[in-house]
């Protein structure tokens, strides 16, 4: 009963979210100062699935993988690759005849594939990888991702990646609409929680918690490590064809290193090992990055006196500083690996105590 | 005549040029509980780490319930290195990963405490019960394997209410007193239902009231859940009551083998452990 009751207030709160963000998107104009909101809102919410895709490695499985924006590039290429409508091929391929690829499929199939893609490559990179162990890993992962970077904008590969022209005129439905990135990047983590629910979670969090215990209670560490990381990197895929939504073209040197390094601040502040703190985060870090702290790079003259270091990139200074204040000071992150749940309220609020029905059968 | 449920044959394990296992041989029967005793150093957790696969031995072979489950021969630089016996005897290699041995039915616990440490005692015991899973990951992503999921939760409780742990279901592991945690991981072990539990010096930083009272549950679950069980251990109160048959190994070779009154009285076992030569 109460199951049910708790599933019956997320999708009525869904329901009203979806509405909310339909009213604003109606409402505000492109000019109004809060249009940047909605700019927030959709690539906070495409953060959001990469950064919950990357806590699932480091967070919940103790793999610590820096190459998440490798998988995104290849998600964002996959899609971009497949979507050029046919027609418009010749000119964005004007370099390369037209390209190889001479059909497109539609866009939700395309976000599929650059998944299945993602994952892919992920397999493929898992089996020498994962047999490396915490900083190892990390190295070795975010090679793979400056590789592959490197590897897309090569001029042989141009008739299939444009080398290192942009690619564009694909459909944008992230882009024109907020509803999109939320409602698919919504679904993708709804799936990662219900996976981290699981046994198999259980399995990752044992792999995590201790690797030596969890092999003799008959885990085996490579299969499951594959498993996440495989998982991981296809919802990685996901959120980079968001993305190109988003941006409306695709450039591989703009999934540098600066970028995992954003999604592992993410991952960071909103608490390694918490879904909710990763969604949180990431909606917190994007508005700072893109709206909230723009002030700091204007000029501000108040009567005859100018305010000192307002200039250009004195946000990243003050952001910077945030950052090592939260790693100083909070370094579990916002959440921790709490999660932020609608049943915990709804207890906190009627006062019955949690532990009552912690580890309850759901 | 009781059947052989573990067989250690000629097992060597060399690490560089230092032989910690050296030409070992012994047998567990079912149903019984042997331990295994011997200064520090003498090679008894590599041993066991041999048994349960964490690593290969050097040579030799290890079965149970009468399968070949390890072997091993010197190879490349270990062939030149390799200074143990019965060089030759054996030419496959096998050598599984622990989780493929748990699976087979040996369980065991470890010398330092090795509890999940985020996670509440039931969950612990929950992990244990991934091993027999029939759903895969998309089935159980999706929650569409309910029965099962009810059939491992079931289990565990009853684990934990069998092995009176109820009271401490919704603990966090880590912060239970010493000897529980203890019980915790032998319940965890047993979750994984084996039929052969290695205990890795159970009583290791227990008082004497807590060796008492696990002298009193490592024979109860023997009986319990028809174990056979073989374990490291310091405590010669707790080894001498309860054992069936006791090892002695000293710089990795076993040096006794016997019944309690046998190794008490055995000069080899007071030199090892008292040092220097025996008066007669």
């Amino acid at each position: 009963m109460k199951k049910k009751k708790e599933l019956v207030i997320s999708l009525v709160l869904i329901a009203v979210l979806i509405g909310i963000l339909r009213l604003m998107e109606i409402n505000i104009s492109p000019q109004s100062k809060w249009a940047m909101l909605m700019t927030v809102l959709k690539k906070g919410s495409i953060y959001a699935l990469v950064a919950v895709s990357m806590n699932l490695l480091n967070g919940f499985t103790g793999l610590f993988s820096l190459g998440q924006a490798g998988f995104m590039m290849i998600g964002a290429y996959t899609y971009a690759i497949f979507t050029i409508p046919a027609d418009q091929r010749e000119m964005v391929y004007m370099y390369y005849n037209g390209g190889i690829v001479k059909f497109a499929i539609p866009a939700i199939c395309g976000v599929l594939l650059a998944g299945v893609f993602a994952a892919f490559f992920a397999f493929l990179i898992g089996i020498p990888v994962l047999r490396l162990k915490s900083d190892y890993l990390a190295i070795a992962t975010l090679g793979f991702a400056e590789i592959m970077r490197a590897l897309f904008q090569w001029d042989t590969l141009g008739p299939l990646t444009n080398g290192s022209n942009m690619l564009r005129s694909y459909p944008t439905p992230a882009s024109a609409s907020v509803i999109y990135p939320f409602v698919v990047s919504g679904v993708c983590i709804a799936v990662i929680v219900l996976m981290i629910n699981s046994t198999y979670g259980r399995a990752f969090k044992a792999i995590r918690d201790d690797e030596i215990a969890a092999e003799a209670m008959g885990i085996n560490l490579a299969h499951h490590k594959r498993i996440a990381f495989t998982v991981s990197s296809f919802f990685a895929g996901i959120s980079g064809a968001l993305l190109a939504m988003f941006q409306t073209n695709v450039q591989a040197k703009s999934f540098n290193s600066a970028m995992t390094y954003e999604i592992l601040l993410i991952v960071v502040i909103g608490g390694i090992g918490s879904v909710t703190g990763s969604v949180i985060s990431s909606f917190l870090f994007i508005a700072c990055s893109e709206w909230l702290l723009r002030f700091l790079d204007e000029q501000h003259v108040i009567g005859e006196f100018t305010v000192p270091l307002m200039r250009s990139g004195f946000r990243k200074v003050v952001f910077s500083i945030i950052i090592m204040v939260i790693v100083l000071f909070f370094r579990q992150g916002i959440m921790g690996t709490r999660e932020f749940s609608i049943s915990g309220i709804l207890n906190k609020i009627s006062g019955r105590s949690r532990k009552a029905q912690k580890g309850e059968p759901k | 005549m009781r059947e052989t449920v573990l067989k250690v044959e000629n097992v060597t394990m060399q690490f560089g040029g230092v032989i910690a296992v050296d030409n070992m041989n012994l047998v567990v029967k079912k149903g019984e509980i042997v331990s295994m005793i011997g200064p520090n150093g003498a090679g008894k957790t590599t041993a066991f780490n041999v048994i349960t696969g964490v690593y290969p031995p050097t040579n030799g072979a290890v079965y149970f319930n009468g399968e070949k489950i390890v072997e091993n021969h010197p190879q490349g630089k270990m062939k030149k290195l390799y200074k143990g016996e019965n060089n030759g005897q054996y030419s496959h290699v096998l050598a599984p990963t622990p989780d493929r041995i748990t699976k087979l039915g040996i369980a065991r616990t470890f010398q330092n405490i090795r509890l999940f440490k985020s996670q509440t005692v039931f969950e612990n015991i929950l992990i244990a019960e991934h091993l027999r899973r029939t759903s895969n990951l998309f089935s159980a992503t999706f929650h569409l394997n309910g029965a099962e999921e009810a059939q491992m939760r079931s289990e565990a409780d009853e684990l934990l209410h069998i092995l009176e742990l109820d009271d401490v279901r919704d603990e966090m592991a880590t912060s239970l007193p010493y000897g529980k945690q203890r019980r915790v991981e032998v319940a965890r072990a047993l979750a994984t239902k084996p039929s052969l539990l290695l205990l890795d010096e159970p009583a290791a930083g227990m008082n004497p009231q807590e060796t008492d009272e696990l002298t009193a549950f490592i024979g109860r679950i023997r009986d319990d859940f028809n174990l056979t069980i073989f374990m490291i251990e310091h405590h010669m109160d707790l080894v001498m009551e309860i054992s069936d048959r006791i090892y002695v190994l000293d710089f990795g070779k076993t040096i006794a083998e016997g019944i309690p009154e046998e190794i008490q009285n055995n000069p080899r076992v007071i030199e090892a452990y008292l040092g220097g030569a025996v008066d007669e």
